[in-house]
């Protein structure tokens, strides 16, 4: 842990990178982790682990609040919970049209996604929202064609999503962390467009004639996944 | 031109612009969208101006290094395609390669531009085809005649690329317009990068669209040992002191690996860029 801390301290974050020494507002996430894994582990014990979310549900809906770094990270988590949900629908009965490497590539994916969701779960700790309760039923899970268009939909909706989500953080390490992700989102898309059609992997309007992916808000993104998404979602503070 | 035709000028594209001026952070937060109000030829010029004259007194030093730095970057990448699409005859097959990588020259051709228009009179001097060796001083001897090798050097330039600004963004944090116009170009680059890498996996190299594991645990899945610098650390299976292998069932240490793309310093891109530059 201390040579992790260490080397990104050189690596990737020369200024004002010290969890120790941050300001209370800025103090890493990885520290209020702590606390709030201990917490978790508590209320969590004796629940079997699994690939599925197996947090509290949230009856009077969830509350993401911009003014701060956490806000911004848990909208990352709830469209992670989201990604999570659909690949393990899809990975547990594999549309019989898809090919086996195709097969094989939608279990990777689902594993990703499922790695996404639990870092931000795990990191975030008691900050972090409760499971969000999805409806897929605009989706046919049998048939490879419906499956790929939404698979499309919900990774060119996450890249543009932690395009526009990067300047409204202000702790470099969550910036780095957000850049780690959306480049594997924006490889599962491209490999999702081509499969679909064969040279769209950064076809327009996706990505504009400057050469440039989508950038969205918030606000925009949880307007598109709103029908896939049963739990309210409260948000507040979104400039 | 004096500070108020520019503000003037500004105006005309976005009627707000004297709201955005102050406070600081909200004046940078709906750049993005400015850009929808501008046509896309006028982009780079109305983002100089921006850059240069509306936000700030000037272009911070440190983001003007990082614009030049992906300037190059994106100099680099143009040249190499351009070459292979337009002075080396039969290397890509007609059809969808040849298709993709003009799609993916004209990306690199279109940030060149853009970056170009920010930096304006801070941008360094345009750079030639003559100005770099794809060979890498031999290493890469028959780039421009063997297909697969021009595959092979494109997916590294790819990976260092989504490397390299992913390893700079935090620099960019003070212009959060700029930054996200960095995002925008990052993403790009990842998507470049699958789809090189599924172009090779169609010619039977054993490689995925995203960075997994090399064979035997190593960090280049390439299978090409030229390549290792591009790939240094990306078998990373920690992300911020949390252990990715095995945080849930089914996270094998290549999916860790796999579900991260990590950074690379300044200096290790430069390296690797500077293999490739007279």
């Amino acid at each position: 842990m201390k040579n992790l801390q260490e080397q990104e301290k050189q690596e990737l974050l020369p200024v004002e990178r010290s969890v120790f020494t941050a300001p209370l507002q800025r103090r890493s996430f990885l520290q209020f982790a702590g606390a709030g894994a201990a917490a978790v582990a508590l209320v969590a014990a004796g629940c079997k682990k699994d690939k599925n979310n197996d947090g509290p549900m949230v009856p009077g809906g969830v509350t993401l609040d911009f003014k701060d770094d956490f806000g911004v990270l848990n909208y990352a988590y709830a469209l992670e919970q989201l990604e999570a949900a659909f690949y393990i629908k899809v990975a547990s009965n594999l549309p019989s049209g898809f090919t086996p490497e195709q097969k094989t590539y939608f279990q990777d994916i689902q594993f990703h996604e499922i790695a996404h969701r639990e870092f931000f779960k795990k990191a975030l700790g008691t900050a972090a929202i409760g499971s969000l309760e999805v409806n897929f039923e605009s989706i046919d899970f049998t048939s490879a064609s419906s499956v790929l268009g939404a698979a499309m939909a919900f990774e060119d909706l996450g890249v543009g999503a932690y395009n526009g989500a990067g300047k409204l953080l202000t702790t470099p390490d969550y910036l780095v962390l957000a850049g780690k992700i959306v480049s594997v989102e924006a490889r599962h898309a491209a490999y999702i467009r081509d499969l679909i059609s064969p040279g769209s992997f950064a076809s327009s309007p996706q990505v504009d004639d400057s050469g440039l992916d989508k950038a969205l808000s918030p606000k925009d993104v949880l307007a598109a996944a709103g029908k896939y998404i049963k739990t309210k979602i409260n948000v507040t503070n979104l400039a | 031109m004096n500070i108020v035709n520019i503000l003037e000028e500004i105006e005309k594209v976005d009627g707000e612009i004297y709201e955005r001026l102050n406070p600081r952070r909200s004046a940078m937060k709906d750049f993005y969208n400015m850009g929808k109000k501008v046509a896309l030829a006028a982009m780079p010029l109305a983002l100089g101006s921006m850059f240069t004259k509306a936000y700030g007194q000037s272009t911070p030093a440190t983001v003007t290094d990082v614009l030049n730095y992906a300037l190059t970057l994106e100099y680099l990448e143009f040249h190499f395609y351009n070459h292979g699409v337009e002075a080396a005859p039969g290397l890509i097959p007609a059809g969808l390669p040849l298709g993709a990588i003009k799609t993916i020259r004209d990306h690199e051709k279109a940030h060149v531009a853009l970056l170009r228009g920010a930096l304006g009179g801070a941008a360094i001097p345009a750079k030639a085809y003559t100005d770099f060796d794809f060979t890498a001083g031999g290493t890469f001897a028959d780039v421009y005649t063997n297909y697969d090798t021009f595959l092979a050097v494109a997916q590294a330039f790819e990976d260092t690329g989504v490397r390299a600004y992913k390893g700079r963004a935090t620099e960019l944090m003070s212009s959060p317009g700029v930054l996200t116009v960095a995002l925008q170009i990052h993403s790009v680059e990842a998507r470049h990068a699958a789809h090189i890498r599924t172009m090779r996996a169609a010619r039977g190299a054993m490689i995925k669209p995203w960075i997994s594991l090399g064979a035997g645990g190593v960090a280049n899945d390439t299978g090409i040992a030229a390549v290792n610098p591009v790939y240094a650390g990306e078998d990373t299976e920690k992300q911020a002191t949390i252990l990715i292998t095995g945080i849930a069932t089914g996270v094998t240490k290549a999916a860790a690996v796999e579900s991260f793309d990590e950074p690379l310093t300044k200096e290790a891109v430069l390296a690797i860029a500077g293999l490739f530059i007279k």
